[in-house]
């Protein structure tokens, strides 16, 4: 049992215009066994919580803390984060020129184990794993997200999520862009890895689509980057009948 | 004549240019260029009237044709068109405008395309096959000059200057019992020529390695006879010292139904810039041409390739990676085919990929395709150069590899395919390992 503890989190990023401030105290705790969806309209702050967690350079945190099972993650390099049971799976995944799909998952498997997984074992897994996920066979030997289309690169990244078994895995708006059999296979592969009872999962999007077939026990609804709202899946339906128009009325007002 | 890439005047010209005052020339050039040297009509270009005095007259945009002085060149309309000769004085004093000459800092070339090239060759060691004949022969070998004349300056005073050559033969109808390793090593600086000559006879078949290391400022030569039937891999390996100045000409014939590969390998060197072609002279041969090349800080790596197809038949494949890491780090590639009228039934492909590691680097990539009849199976190339920035290295190091880690897994990746090709496991092990040194000298 983990807990992935964020508290008071305020980040910002530097721009041209100088530094703006996204997050403004955000407080959230998530266990194992858990999913909690984060919702929430465009430009709320949903993904830079999913950034700054995974550590993506551009994000400064400016005050708060996360903590995994009382580490220190804002201390970690991106990669220690990644070897101490944190994934996330990217809204945008790039395309990596000279590496391909094996060696990379791999490579990725030993950072992560400490060890080279064997390779017969290793070998079927991934096998399995694709095909699962209906994962073309041969995309194993292209190169990193080279030339997938968007639903290609979505699976491709719930592929990693089942390959590597992070302890909390953050799913950045995996839904976007996907169409309803995309959907479905993805889903799938999220729900087999959770129901192992071993991962917390924090799923983030805009729609209320993905939540049919990934059911959360907790919805936190994000506008102007704080947590507006907090309850059970209700609160799920409710956004999907009123939208988010109820809340961002509310913060114009306070702004 | 289908030519996708502009070349007709450099829009970066070099500076060590002795012609100062081209400006408006270089932008009416760029600006009404006909993709060749079509008949210039007198006073008139494509945009119209000429507006500079220095149109008068019929030259093609007020340069001179080629003369034997210091005069600017008139770029060739076709790359078949390019002056061969064994004459220096066909060469005109290189200035750094000519299109073949563009992108090579001449300043650093150490004289070779100025200076009398006197001083000690590198020291030409032939080892790993017992029944192939290595002879050194003296310049007035019948033999030397038959494959290959020089197609630039360089080239020519090595011809015109070299003292004694190499000349290996894999006799008719025999496999080299081994790879044949040519370690050509330098040991002075002063400006030298060096001729070799690879014959592999109708039916042989050989791996020949020329093996460059040490310190030399070398104008170089490598004539090569794939002879009717032969099967010949020729690897050229530039492991050269820091400072080293290297500049060859590789040209290869290459006859009926021989399969040729060429493979490049630049690493070490202050300037490197190789020339490899293939001429096909008879139908039914194959040609395959690799590269690899990485380029630290400062470094210049260039290689310049044409394939001829100027028979019926024949089939060629280029593929060229380079890796770029730390401030002016530079290659140069360009690649050169042309199907001649006669070369009917072609089917050609050619490739370049770059990656860029940090910046600072500079990668120039050019293909050229010149066809000149539609009856052919296929004719393509490719051109690509990438970098690997931060998204990359964040992508890879949120999978848990650390950051060192994640550029090599990128590098070697992307350079494998080309050590792959060599087929000498012992050699590509070496050149594993010598990626991996200039990984871990970038600081990568």
């Amino acid at each position: 049992m983990s807990t992935l503890e964020i508290k008071d989190l305020h980040v910002s990023i530097d721009t041209e215009q100088g530094n703006i401030p996204i997050l403004k105290g955000v407080t959230l705790t998530i266990n194992t066994g858990e999913t909690h969806a984060i919702m929430g309209p465009n430009g709320s702050g949903k993904s830079t919580l999913a950034s700054t967690i995974a550590g993506h350079p551009r994000y400064k945190v400016d005050s708060g803390s996360i903590t995994l099972d009382g580490e220190d993650v804002l201390s970690m390099s991106v990669d220690e984060r990644a070897r101490a049971g944190l994934f996330l799976a990217m809204q945008y995944p790039v395309e990596v020129p000279g590496v391909t799909m094996t060696n990379f998952l791999r490579t990725a498997k030993t950072a992560l184990e400490g060890e080279a997984p064997s390779l017969r074992h290793w070998t079927k897994d991934v096998k399995a794993a694709m095909s699962q996920l209906r994962i073309d066979a041969d995309f194993a030997q292209r190169n990193v997200n080279e030339g997938f289309s968007g639903g290609e690169k979505k699976r491709v990244e719930i592929l990693q999520l089942e390959l590597f078994r992070p302890k909390f895995a953050i799913l950045d708006e995996t839904d976007s862009g996907l169409d309803v059999d995309a959907l479905k296979v993805v889903s799938e592969g999220v729900n087999r890895e959770h129901s192992k009872g071993e991962m917390g999962t924090l799923l983030i999007t805009h729609y209320t689509r993905i939540l049919r077939y990934i059911k959360p026990d907790f919805v936190h609804v994000f506008v102007a980057g704080r947590i507006a709202e907090e309850g059970g899946p209700e609160l799920a339906d409710r956004l999907e009948e009123e939208g988010y128009d109820r809340f961002t009325a509310q913060s114009a007002v306070e702004a | 004549m289908a030519e996708t890439t502009h070349t007709e005047f450099p829009p970066n010209t070099a500076p060590e240019s002795e012609v100062t005052d081209l400006g408006d020339l270089d932008e009416k050039a760029r600006l009404g260029a006909p993709s060749g040297a079509s008949a210039a009509i007198d006073g008139l270009t494509e945009e119209g009237e000429t507006l500079s005095p220095r149109n008068a007259g019929s030259e093609q945009f007020g340069l001179k044709k080629h003369s034997h002085g210091n005069a600017p060149v008139v770029p060739e309309a076709s790359r078949g068109e390019r002056r061969r000769s064994f004459d220096l004085a066909d060469f005109p004093t290189l200035t750094g405008l000519e299109e073949d000459w563009r992108f090579t800092p001449l300043k650093r070339l150490r004289g070779l395309h100025t200076d009398a090239l006197t001083g000690a060759a590198p020291a030409v060691e032939v080892t790993g096959a017992g029944n192939v004949t290595v002879e050194t022969v003296g310049r007035g070998d019948a033999r030397l000059g038959t494959a290959a004349t020089p197609e630039d300056r360089v080239s020519a005073a090595a011809w015109n200057a070299f003292t004694g050559a190499t000349v290996i033969t894999i006799p008719k109808e025999t496999v080299a019992d081994g790879e044949v390793m040519v370690s050509v090593t330098g040991s002075a600086s002063e400006a030298a020529a060096q001729h070799i000559l690879i014959r592999a006879e109708a039916f042989s078949k050989a791996v020949v390695v020329l093996d460059h290391s040490g310190s030399v400022t070398l104008a170089q030569n490598v004539e090569i006879v794939v002879g009717d039937g032969a099967e010949l891999t020729v690897v050229s390996v530039q492991e050269w010292d820091d400072d080293a100045v290297h500049v060859s000409s590789q040209q290869a014939k290459v006859g009926r139904d021989a399969r040729y590969k060429h493979v490049v390998v630049s690493l070490g060197g202050d300037l490197v810039r190789l020339t490899p072609s293939s001429i096909f002279t008879a139908p039914g041969a194959e040609v395959e041409m690799y590269g690899l090349y990485f380029a630290d800080a400062g470094q210049h790596l260039e290689q310049r390739l044409l394939v001829d197809h100027a028979v019926p038949n024949c089939k060629s494949r280029v593929t060229y990676k380079g890796a770029l890491q730390g401030k002016d780090a530079h290659t140069v590639w360009v690649g050169d085919v042309l199907i001649r009228k006669a070369a009917e039934g072609t089917d050609t492909y050619e490739t370049n990929r770059n990656l860029i590691l940090t910046d600072g680097a500079r990668s120039d990539s050019v293909p050229n395709l010149e066809i000149e009849t539609g009856l052919i199976e296929g004719a393509g190339h490719a051109s690509a150069t990438g970098r690997f920035d931060d998204e990359h290295l964040f992508y890879l190091m949120a999978r848990g590899i650390p950051e060192k880690d994640a550029r090599r897994l990128v590098v070697r990746g992307f350079l494998t395919e080309v050590i792959q090709q060599i087929k000498v496991p012992a050699l590509e092990e070496r050149l594993s390992e010598s990626v991996e040194r200039e990984l871990a000298a970038g600081n990568l």
